[in-house]
């Protein structure tokens, strides 16, 4: 036994004195101290790489049997789910986790946003995140076209016509996205290309980036204090636990588990989810001559499509569509700048003021309302309670400044509670 | 924190609501049950005799189709498939050509094997073959209540008998919302309604003529049902494996979750001395 030891050590030692991997693996793993407090929030970071393995997998599996071509895409989706030995599965996976890795990043989102975790000196970790939210956004939009069903077609048809509401270059921006005057099989293929090569390698360096920024700073944690403020003799944190074993084994595996066990429930049992996650129009093929009832975007997109739409009136000689453009783009940009816009003294929730508080609640209500009425027809009376809600969307971040510097603040302790 | 999340995810849960046809009529409840193999043989049965001849299922193969339903490859071949060149692991398509079918019924007939997921799923395939009725302004003499002007005939004519839309002599409405009746004899007091109004008050506005069909309307009622439960295995077959697969991952899961919990203690012990 001492002797297999003896060589696996000699081995290391050959493989660190040419590639550091034990010191990778100890600033990374055994010796990044992360803050002892942290709670649920904290567990959709972790999860979210779950999911990206999933989808990239089951992804691989899925590509050797799809065509990407506009008369074998259809029907080739329905050979994984018939011929292909477990093709179910892994479309079920493939499809399930899509939504999924929505759910757990817009709740790792929103943990950034209660507990601070953008401020000083965590800007880039948060910037990072939201070009991963981007690509993210991107990659869902070139999968969704895939199955080629009719709201594939149609949705990215809507989609891709919003650029031609930009003055000048608009249509032909359009026709150079499609590389068509229609959506069409050559505007499958390129999509096809983007969502299975260039966004996922997009995504993965920024993936590496983000946990690099990360790690670099250390985690934040529910009470924003410092943990690197109190050292042990060693030069430890006093209040931080090594990453592994103790959140990976005592934190994390458990949470994967139940994470598991949530989305193998809707997998197996709903995974149409009701309409909600596979829709209803896109069991039958994409067919340019019949517009589907109601075009709705999958859930994820929803709140964004609500603004998008609820722009209704023209201005300045621009089109209200142009308008529903840019409050869409704006919606997602002014994302990147929060770290910017918190003046707040304090970084969590806990220690923040009233206003803070209230303006978080109002936001996080008015975006599932906003979520809602982007899956249904818009009516007179929907159009204004989205614009309201787009309203309160903007004021929570354009107000920031204000609230986060008049509040009072509550003291934030000096370690961990 | 997590209750405003919550609340609107359970309301907009909340708001998928129950299924009526574009048409606007009311769809019959069924109840599915893929399990049932007799009925399944049955809907696949009707499904060739009368409907294969427009609508493929061309997704599908006939090989998958019988190993689902118990039925063994010489037997669907002798039974279930009418062209000597076909073999049991072929597609399940058929010979009209998009072409013709415009030309005959205005619209092709749509390929079926994922119509379940289409329209309001079992229900409304269940209803719609049993709302046709004669109507002489239509091409093909009859219209349907779940989709109107359809342009398909009523294929199962022979076996349900012609249905007329009618007016109906129906207990006049209570102040109460109950049936009114006279307070002297206790009889109804009736009133004639039609179409909408009939319907509004959860009357179906087609009478059968009887003894024009085949089969009695219990007797149809359950070829319908089972066709439509045909249908609605026919657009994922794979439900029956999934669901069936689905009860051992979440086992499995479920037991490792208390090791991997248990497990976890320990660790959560030892930081938190």
């Amino acid at each position: 036994m001492a002797k297999l030891e003896q060589q696996f050590k000699d081995i290391m030692r050959w493989v660190d004195d040419r590639l550091p991997v034990t010191e990778t693996y100890e600033k990374h793993m055994s010796k990044y101290y992360a803050p002892k407090n942290f709670n649920l929030w904290y567990i959709f970071g972790v999860l979210s790489f779950v999911v990206l393995v999933n989808q990239l997998l089951t992804g691989i599996w899925l590509t050797m049997s799809y065509t990407p071509t506009g008369d074998g895409a259809f029907k080739s989706i329905e050979y994984i789910m018939r011929d292909v030995e477990y093709g179910w599965l892994l479309r079920y996976m493939h499809s399930t986790g899509a939504s999924a890795f929505f759910v757990v990043v817009y709740l790792h989102m929103f943990r950034g946003l209660m507990y601070g975790s953008y401020q000083k000196p965590r800007e880039l970790i948060w910037v990072f995140g939201m070009l991963i939210y981007l690509a993210l956004m991107a990659e869902g939009f070139f999968g969704y076209l895939l199955p080629w069903g009719n709201m594939s077609y149609w949705g990215a048809q809507v989609i891709v016509s919003l650029a031609g509401a930009i003055p000048v270059v608009g249509d032909s921006l359009a026709v150079w996205v499609r590389g068509d005057f229609n959506m069409s099989g050559i505007t499958l293929n390129r999509f096809f290309a983007l969502h299975v090569v260039a966004v996922p390698i997009v995504l993965l360096v920024l993936v590496v980036l983000h946990i690099l920024a990360l790690h670099e700073v250390g985690s934040n944690n529910p009470d924003g204090v410092d943990i690197k403020k109190h050292l042990d003799e060693d030069g430890k944190p006093l209040d931080g636990i090594p990453f592994h074993p103790y959140y990976t084994i005592g934190h994390d595996v458990p949470a994967i588990i139940m994470f598991l066990i949530v989305f193998s429930a809707v997998m197996f049992f709903f995974p149409d989810g009701g309409g909600y996650l596979l829709e209803h129009p896109n069991f039958e093929p994409a067919d340019p001559l019949k517009t589907p009832n109601l075009i709705a975007p999958v859930w994820y997109y929803t709140p964004y499509y609500s603004m998008l739409r609820a722009a209704t009136f023209p201005l300045f000689g621009m089109t209200a569509k142009f308008w529903g453009l840019v409050v869409m783009a704006g919606a997602i940009a002014i994302l990147f700048v929060v770290p910017w816009l918190d003046k707040s003294p304090v970084k969590s929730m806990r220690y923040k003021g009233l206003p803070s508080k209230m303006f978080l609640t109002v936001f996080v209500i008015c975006f599932f309302i906003l979520g809602y009425l982007g899956t249904v027809h818009p009516t007179p009376m929907r159009t204004i309670i989205a614009q309201i809600c787009t309203a309160i969307y903007f004021a929570y971040f354009l107000l920031m400044p204000w609230y986060t510097s008049v509040e009072k603040t509550k003291p934030v302790p000096d370690r961990v509670t | 924190m997590l209750k405003t999340i919550l609340i609107p995810l359970t309301l907009l849960l909340a708001a998928v609501g129950v299924q009526a046809s574009e048409a606007g009529y009311p769809l019959d409840h069924m109840e599915p049950d893929v399990h049932d193999q007799p009925s399944l043989q049955r809907g696949m049965q009707t499904y060739m005799n009368y409907c294969m001849g427009c609508h493929s299922l061309q997704y599908q193969r006939y090989k998958r189709t019988g190993d689902d339903l118990g039925i063994p490859d010489a037997l669907m071949l002798e039974h279930l498939v009418f062209d000597p060149e076909t073999k049991v692991g072929d597609l399940i398509t058929n010979n009209m050509s998009t072409e013709n079918a415009k030309k005959w019924f205005g619209a092709a007939p749509p390929d079926l094997t994922l119509h379940n997921n289409l329209k309001g799923g079992p229900d409304w395939i269940y209803t719609y073959l049993r709302t046709f009725y004669a109507d002489s302004k239509r091409p093909l003499g009859v219209n349907n209540l779940v989709f109107e002007n359809v342009g398909m005939p009523h294929a199962l004519l022979d076996l349900q008998g012609t249905q007329n839309f009618v007016c109906k002599q129906v207990p006049r409405l209570a102040a109460n919302g109950g049936d009114m009746r006279d307070s002297l004899t206790n009889e109804y007091i009736t009133e004639e309604l039609c179409g909408n109004e009939l319907v509004e008050r959860g009357y179906s506005p087609l009478e059968l003529i009887e003894g024009s069909g085949s089969l009695n309307v219990a007797e149809y009622d359950q070829v319908v049902y089972d066709l439509a439960n045909f249908l609605y295995y026919m657009a994922e077959p794979a439900r029956l494996e999934r669901t069936r697969v689905g009860w051992y991952v979440l086992l499995f899961l479920a037991f490792f979750y208390v090791f991997a919990w248990l497990l976890g203690r320990e660790y959560h012990k030892a930081f938190h001395k």
